[in-house]
């Protein structure tokens, strides 16, 4: 099985957190992304790449243009990737809370 | 309902804060950091050693869910009683690194306190794997669950 590119990965990249910036406001042909940076039209064209393979961008065609727009859905799971860590300490102290309340009415 | 416990980690850090107001007296939130077999019962781990002193160490000791051990242990800098200690914690035989931990413990008012962890690491990665630890093993626990539900059914 091939593995997939780790999103987290493709997040980390500050060009491509900017193509997810310039798209969140409106749906873009890859011509209209690459004209907001100065590197070469292939490197955008290869981020775009990575941030679709990892479904954080979803294309449709309007005619013969390639539009593409985020993918509200997919963002908001890796918004979310940090809920376990919080929920972990959540009910660690929780724990810690009812431990302590037990201890008070001991003494 | 306002959550409890909040997580702080901005993008690009290598740092985070965790909050959570309790409803205890300060002392005694204190003292559940620094008690052994206080330690014990919140945290679910043995307590090999507990050193609550300046320039003292702490070791725990863990099984997880398919019977492996794994220790963890840090040193402690320093510790100032109801209000703040700074040490060291490492999850041994891990890639994680070694993270600096200061907790601020607060009044509020006489029953309820505050407690502010600051967590540094060693770098920006290291952090986030640190975060997406959770969110992995939720996926594994999850895939584990599916597997046993079709061993079952077979």
């Amino acid at each position: 099985m091939e593995t997939r590119r780790d999103v987290f990965q493709a997040i980390a990249d500050p060009t491509r957190r900017a193509i997810l910036s310039l798209v969140f406001l409106q749906a873009m042909t890859p011509g209209a992304i690459a004209d907001n940076f100065d590197s070469a039209r292939q490197t955008i064209s290869k981020h775009i790449q990575i941030l679709a393979e990892c479904e954080l961008l979803q294309q449709t065609q309007t005619g013969r243009e390639i539009y593409y727009h985020i993918n509200a859905k997919k963002m908001k799971e890796v918004a979310d990737f940090i809920e376990p860590f919080r929920k972990m300490w959540d009910e660690r102290f929780n724990k810690l809370e009812a431990v302590m309340k037990k201890y008070k009415t001991k003494k | 309902m306002e959550r409890k416990t909040k997580i702080d980690a901005q993008e690009g850090r290598q740092d985070l804060f965790i909050t959570r107001e309790f409803e205890l007296p300060v002392d005694l939130l204190f003292k559940a950091y620094v008690e052994a077999d206080l330690v014990e019962q919140w945290m679910t781990t043995k307590v090999v050693k507990m050193e609550s002193k300046k320039h003292g160490s702490y070791q725990f000791e863990s099984t997880d869910y398919k019977g492996n051990r794994f220790g963890m242990n840090g040193a402690i800098h320093d510790i100032i009683p109801n209000k703040k200690i700074t040490r060291t914690f490492e999850m041994e035989g891990t890639p994680y690194g070694i993270q600096l931990e200061v907790y601020q413990f607060e009044e509020l008012t006489d029953d309820t306190s505050k407690l502010t962890m600051h967590v540094i690491y060693e770098s920006g990665e290291q952090r986030d794997e640190v975060l997406k630890l959770p969110f992995a093993q939720g996926i594994n626990m999850a895939h584990q669950r599916l597997e046993d539900t079709f061993k079952k059914s077979k």
